[in-house]
């Protein structure tokens, strides 16, 4: 084979990392790259440095390392089976990359993952050593996200804690039959098994940086995982069940969630369709009912029809706020926190700004219009000084009054 | 009346100055409405006194204050020092007044200062630097546009995350330049003072390009984050338009490829309905690549592009619609947006499969005025579709349709020279100059439009009724 430049590598490496949903660069360790000799900096909040057309943000280089692969995973572009391209990067080339990229502002770091050749042990290597070449040899002080191989040697992955911010295991699938027909050669114990690991050694490292001011960090912006959503048969509240169950056994940061997307030269036992989008983005809506509102897993999948799918039509909240109608209005004067976050269209800042102001006045639907983003949807959900809904909280129609409208191409649908 | 005191800051972000001031102010029991504060490069108050603000002592502001207006006074809003200053007199008579959040004056700095966060934020992503070589090794240099007077104060964050590097940031107010050790400052600059380009850009495009997946397209969300005023500066962002106008044919090529090369042989099918030997193809090729250059009104100024006509070219009914919208102009293709959305559907109501028709616009540039991030449809005039008349007439002499289709009152101007009423002029056929026959009927973002629901009804119905007659008609025509 005729060997490949850089950007031809780049080219074929970057398509096949694009189905990894997370680009985040937030949450990890202040530093800078004062008083060292490398570049990089990080400040808290994550940056986007460009959007493309799919409307995703651009933070990290998201690349693997290679595409060959040894599994045979029927969503994945890069199972053994598939009829890609194949390219593979060394570590230099990955670091070299990297920093040109960094210096001249277009990213926040890497985020570096791999097709699995020869050895799982054998990769999970080449993927710590680009991690130690940009630490080490060039002093990189930007945000690295390393996605780990859960067979891999224990030593190995702790090596990777030690020079990336972030560290994933993906569990692919949100249920156990799926992952057996579509990924045969993965095991869902395997993976809840590295994935405990790694909380205990964030756990460490949280405990020993508190007594030793000198203790290495070890992925300070912890570990996350990614499902995909569409390729198999679970429904919506399997999704958030195994979601909230992640969080609380494995104290994971995030969940993503990949809406399963046509790939080239797809496998036979996928439907071929577009990626159901809407679905992807009302389980991240439940997502966060959960981590920031909270609502418990069993509440969301109250709002779930009987066959277990949110409704694509109107947001988790908004379809739990139409069903437990008895809860409403609440009062913005004297409601407590929990139930403000309830009311649809309230968010968490604009929650925090009424509970600020409404020690200092009697808000008024006027006030609540100046602290919000929209009153209208909300008005049947709140009380206000000079607003009461009345009979408007429990009118029939009252979905139709909130919902948004349907798009005109549906007309003609009837 | 007393004359109005006059307040001159050396520099339009300066806290400490506007700071300094405000604390004689208070002081001196000053009020808000008796202050005029002007900074150089604003527009001059002639009236009022220049007063020279003794040092006066400190006093406690809360520290949310101070955070609000370090953001606020980099605001380009004139008005930003009178509200600060208004906002400090409300503290001194209210020490909570900060978590007041429904006061007017207060959410309306809140939002000068989201507003300036913001743009320091996007500074923060945006900033391309291109690398020269020159003594003493490389350095990196960027041009950057800010909305409001942000570089100096964003300065340290570009110290701190590239402190061993030389570089310099270009804008057109000052420049900043780093040498490694020290922060200095220059005067403004403009894009030719920057380098051209960077050999590693065509890298950064790759990547781009490919980390794209068109299988998602959300132009929407994109444009949300990264608005058109910053791409002159971003080298990726010139792949925009051709990787939107080829997303939805590369998913489908991606689905096609799986689906035994279904897609070529349609495609070939298409080719083959065409005359043997005929020179259609080519020469509508060549009208396309004229057209991608045309300047023959003032529309080219301000669009994307030339949305061309595309279909079938051995089609019998060819459609007219009357500009490309905000949708159609970046993706390069006619009727691809809402009003596109909702005239794919009242065709398959009809039994009109799209991909037999020719479809294309009487002009062939999106006219729109800008309001705050929206682009909003403008009406062409007549000169306009005047000076685009000529590529829909050689796009009908090409293709020689049964029927032309006037979707609304611009395609039928157009067409027919004359002003028509569409509701009188869609029951029967008019005569076009070349003897061909072209029926009138609404356009689709008509339908879109209608407030009343029973009234849209109504007007879809007869819209798909037209559409029935149309087909029959060609169908007609072509027997």
């Amino acid at each position: 084979m005729a060997q490949l430049g850089v950007q031809e590598k780049l080219a074929i490496l970057a398509d096949a990392a694009k189905y990894d949903a997370s680009c985040a660069s937030s949450g990890t360790s202040k530093r800078d790259s004062r008083g060292g000799k490398g570049v990089g900096s990080s400040e808290g909040m994550g940056i986007c440095h460009a959007y493309a057309p799919d409307g995703r943000c651009i933070s990290l280089l998201k690349i693997l390392l290679t595409n060959s692969c040894i599994f045979d995973c029927a969503y994945c572009i890069n199972r053994k089976s598939s009829n890609v391209r194949r390219a593979r990067f060394t570590a230099q080339e990955v670091v070299q990359l990297t920093l040109s990229f960094y210096k001249r502002n277009y990213i926040e770091g890497l985020f570096l993952s791999s097709g699995i050749i020869r050895s799982s042990n054998y990769t999970m290597e080449q993927i710590v050593e680009v991690a130690r070449s940009l630490r080490e040899d060039h002093d990189f002080r930007g945000y690295i996200h390393l996605k780990t191989i859960p067979d891999a040697d224990p030593e190995l992955v702790r090596r990777a804690g030690l020079h990336a911010d972030r560290v994933s295991i993906n569990v692919e699938l949100p249920t156990n039959d799926g992952l057996k027909q579509l990924a045969p050669e993965k095991s869902v114990g395997q993976i809840e098994e590295a994935m405990l690991d790694m909380k205990a050694s964030i756990a460490d490292a949280g405990d020993a940086a508190k007594r030793f001011k000198s203790a290495p960090s070890f992925a300070p912006a912890g570990q996350s995982t990614q499902m995909i959503v569409g390729a198999d048969t679970a429904s919506d509240a399997d999704i958030v069940n195994r979601s909230s169950q992640l969080y609380d056994r494995f104290g994971l940061r995030r969940v993503y969630y990949s809406a399963f997307s046509p790939i080239p030269d797809a496998s036979a036992v996928l439907p071929l369709q577009r990626p159901p989008l809407m679905r992807e983005h009302r389980l991240y809506q439940s997502d966060w009912l959960m981590r920031f509102y909270g609502f418990r897993p069993t509440e969301v999948a109250e709002t779930a029809d009987a066959s277990g799918m949110l409704p694509l039509d109107i947001d988790p909240k908004l379809a739990w706020a139409l069903k437990f109608r008895d809860r409403f209005p609440v009062d913005v004067n004297r409601a407590p926190k929990e139930q403000l976050l309830r009311v649809p269209g309230l968010g968490t800042k604009a929650v925090d700004r009424i509970l600020s102001s409404r020690r200092w006045r009697k808000l008024r639907l006027d006030d609540i219009a100046r602290l919000t983003l929209s009153v209208t949807k909300m008005r049947p959900f709140i009380s206000t000084a000079d607003w009461s809904p009345t009979l408007l909280t429990d009118r029939a129609d009252l979905r139709a009054l909130v919902a948004p409208k349907r798009q005109q191409l549906e007309l003609f649908a009837a | 009346m007393t004359e109005p005191r006059r307040v001159q800051l050396p520099a339009p972000d300066d806290f400490e100055g506007w700071r300094d001031a405000a604390r004689g102010l208070v002081k001196a029991g000053v009020l808000p409405e008796a202050v005029v504060w002007q900074v150089p490069g604003g527009v001059l108050d002639l009236f009022g006194e220049d007063l020279p603000t003794p040092p006066a002592p400190s006093f406690a502001v809360p520290r949310a204050f101070v955070d609000m207006a370090r953001s606020a006074i980099c605001h380009s809003d004139p008005e930003r020092f009178a509200l600060l200053y208004a906002m400090l007199w409300k503290l001194r008579s209210n020490r909570h007044a900060m978590e007041d959040r429904a006061d007017p004056l207060l959410d309306r700095l809140q939002r000068l200062a989201k507003e300036v966060r913001r743009d320091a934020h996007k500074m923060h992503a945006f900033v391309r630097f291109r690398e020269v070589e020159g003594q003493g090794g490389s350095r990196f240099v960027a041009f950057f546009e800010p909305d409001h007077h942000i570089v100096r104060n964003e300065a340290g964050f570009f110290v701190r995350r590239f402190a061993n590097m030389r570089w310099s940031i270009l804008t057109p107010e000052l420049s900043i330049h780093w040498d490694g050790k020290t922060l200095s400052e220059g005067p403004g600059a403009t894009r030719a003072d920057a380098p051209a380009g960077d050999p590693l850009e065509a890298v950064w495009k790759t990547y781009y390009a490919n980390i794209f997946n068109p299988a998602r397209l959300k132009v929407g969300a994109m444009l949300k984050e990264m608005p058109k005023k910053y791409w002159r500066n971003m080298p990726e962002t010139s792949l925009v338009q051709p990787l939107i106008a080829g997303a939805r044919s590369r998913e489908l090529e991606m689905i096609d490829r799986s689906m035994a090369k279904q897609g070529l042989e349609n495609a070939l099918g298409a080719e083959r309905r065409l005359e043997p030997g005929s020179n259609v193809r080519a020469t509508w090729e060549a009208l396309l690549t004229e057209a991608r250059g045309c300047t023959r009104c003032d529309l080219y100024k301000c669009g994307t592009q030339t949305v061309f006509g595309e279909g079938a070219l051995d089609a019998a009914i060819l459609f007219v619609g009357e500009q490309p919208g905000d949708q159609e102009d970046l993706a390069g293709r006619p009727f691809v947006g809402p009003a596109g959305q909702l005239f794919d559907a009242a065709l398959e109501k009809a039994g009109i499969d799209r991909s037999t028709t020719y479809v294309t616009n009487a002009v062939k540039h999106f006219k729109f005025v800008q309001r705050g991030k929206k682009r909003i449809h403008s009406k062409p005039d007549a000169g306009e579709i005047e000076a685009c008349r000529w590529w829909q007439e050689s796009e009908r002499a090409l293709i020689k349709p049964a029927v032309t289709v006037a979707l609304g009152a611009t395609a039928a101007r157009s067409l027919t020279g004359k002003t028509l009423t569409i509701s009188r002029a869609r029951e029967a056929p008019v005569t076009l100059r070349d003897g061909s026959e072209c029926w009138i009927t609404v356009h689709p973002s008509f339908l879109l439009r209608i407030p009343e629901e029973e009234r849209r009804r109504e007007e879809r119905a007869l819209f798909v009724r037209d559409l029935e007659r149309i087909k029959a008609r060609a169908a007609e025509l072509a027997t």
